[in-house]
């Protein structure tokens, strides 16, 4: 089981992301648990400056703008 | 695996040399329809039942033209901004800016704000982002005015609706007024007046990304998504922008505009800021708007600090900062820019 974070305050980028992150995981059949972290606090302390910011299992991936679909794979799978 | 996921990015976009062919190629047809317009709308125009020199003739002549004109100007300077932004990134302007206390630091923010890709909506997780790794308040300022202030979408509807010496003049007086406001803002010691928990906050700069490497082709396809996702969502302000516009071009008069938005009238500035503030559009809403009123004879002082009110200030961005900046701080931030707003507006009402 992955913890994907998406980082972002609730803009419309941030929750197709989040929609992207569980339609890719299903698709390989890995088992993630998607969690929205909005507040600007959180946001903060893990670093991200660019929303939506994606982590997985605590690791930073991604900053900034619709994750690359390939890329989102590959994270998943790593 | 890196192999394979390179693969699906490549063929998903088409092959390379469709876009080294492709850029150039839209480009060229660009540019021939942008030569066009002129005719285009006049043919437009004339098959409405209306004559040319009434007042509907006049607006619906604006509109036609304006419409077309503007979202191409608007897709050009997008896809080129997109590619060109592709360079940038709020990580790297941090650590370009962190540890610039000296003067420069000012204008070096200013220049980053233009350049730098960032959305209204990811401006808090970025001032957090800069404040906490010690870049000083007052550039953090620079550079979150200068963003909107002197962005590449009005400064080239601007060139492209109004002309080339009011749009340099916008460019000089917008990134003055960034860097100064910057300044002013960093020696007046503002630091006491973030919200208590930013101020707390020891956000180390946990997010070491590996930084992506980009090809020319990868570039391209961000420039072409900007255009989606930008074109995508302003095109009903522009809409309308060009229809107040126009309304503007057809029905007010002269001696009226001369009146409200002249020169002499010393309310016509603080006016043109006041009611620039809620006005919640983009540049690209804007400017044609700016196009009809400088040429129905508003003073060009006034006009301009309606245009920098609109767009560098509004109240949204304000509600989004207040989850970082105290009332007090907002309030200053208000007055500071305003102020320079208000003087670029008396000086040009006063030259000209």
């Amino acid at each position: 089981m992955k913890t994907v974070k998406v980082y972002g305050p609730g803009c419309k980028r941030c929750e197709t992301t989040a929609e992207m992150v569980q339609d890719t995981a299903a698709k390989l059949g890995i088992a993630v648990e998607v969690v929205k972290v909005t507040d600007p606090r959180s946001i903060a302390l893990a670093g991200v400056m660019s929303t939506p910011g994606i982590s997985v299992d605590g690791r930073l991936v991604h900053a900034g703008g619709l994750p690359d679909a390939a890329k989102l794979q590959a994270w998943l799978t790593a | 695996m890196s192999t394979e996921t390179q693969d699906i990015t490549h063929h998903r976009g088409g092959p390379d040399w469709l876009w080294y062919a492709g850029v150039p190629v839209a480009a060229l047809v660009w540019w021939q329809v942008y030569g066009q317009l002129i005719p285009f709308s006049e043919w437009v125009t004339s098959l409405v039942p209306v004559a040319r020199d009434s007042h509907t003739g006049e607006a619906i002549a604006f509109f036609v033209y304006d419409v077309p004109k503007v979202l191409l100007l608007l897709t050009g300077i997008v896809f080129v901004t997109g590619v060109l932004r592709s360079w940038f990134s709020p990580e790297k302007t941090r650590a370009i800016l962190a540890g610039k206390r000296q003067i420069w630091g000012y204008p070096l923010a200013a220049l980053l704000g233009v350049l730098t890709p960032f959305c209204s909506c990811s401006s808090v997780p970025l001032f957090i982002g800069f404040v906490s790794a010690g870049i000083p308040l007052g550039v953090t300022f620079s550079f979150l005015i200068a963003g909107p202030m002197v962005g590449p979408v009005g400064l080239g509807l601007l060139y492209g609706l109004v002309g080339w010496k009011i749009a340099t003049i916008y460019l000089v007086f917008g990134f003055s007024i960034a860097t100064a406001a910057g300044f002013v803002m960093g020696r007046m010691g503002l630091e006491r007046y973030l919200q208590d928990w930013v101020r707390e906050l020891n956000a180390g700069p946990a997010g070491d990304l590996p930084e992506e490497r980009l090809t020319m082709i990868d570039r391209l396809k961000i420039g072409l998504e900007q255009v989606r996702e930008i074109v995508g969502k302003v095109w009903i302000w522009v809409l309308v922008g060009i229809a107040i516009g126009a309304a503007i071009h057809g029905y007010v008069p002269e001696a009226m505009m001369t009146r409200v938005m002249g020169g002499e009238a010393w309310w016509s500035v603080p006016t043109a800021v006041v009611i620039g503030v809620p006005m919640y559009t983009n540049a690209a809403g804007v400017i044609p708007i700016v196009e009809a009123l400088l040429g129905r004879g508003a003073a060009l002082g006034t006009t301009l600090a309606f245009m920098m009110s609109v767009i560098a200030l509004s109240l949204p961005e304000m509600i989004i900062l207040k989850q970082v900046l105290t009332l007090r701080l907002i309030a200053i931030f208000l007055a500071v820019v305003a102020s320079g707003i208000l003087a670029t507006g008396y000086l040009f009402n006063l030259l000209l």
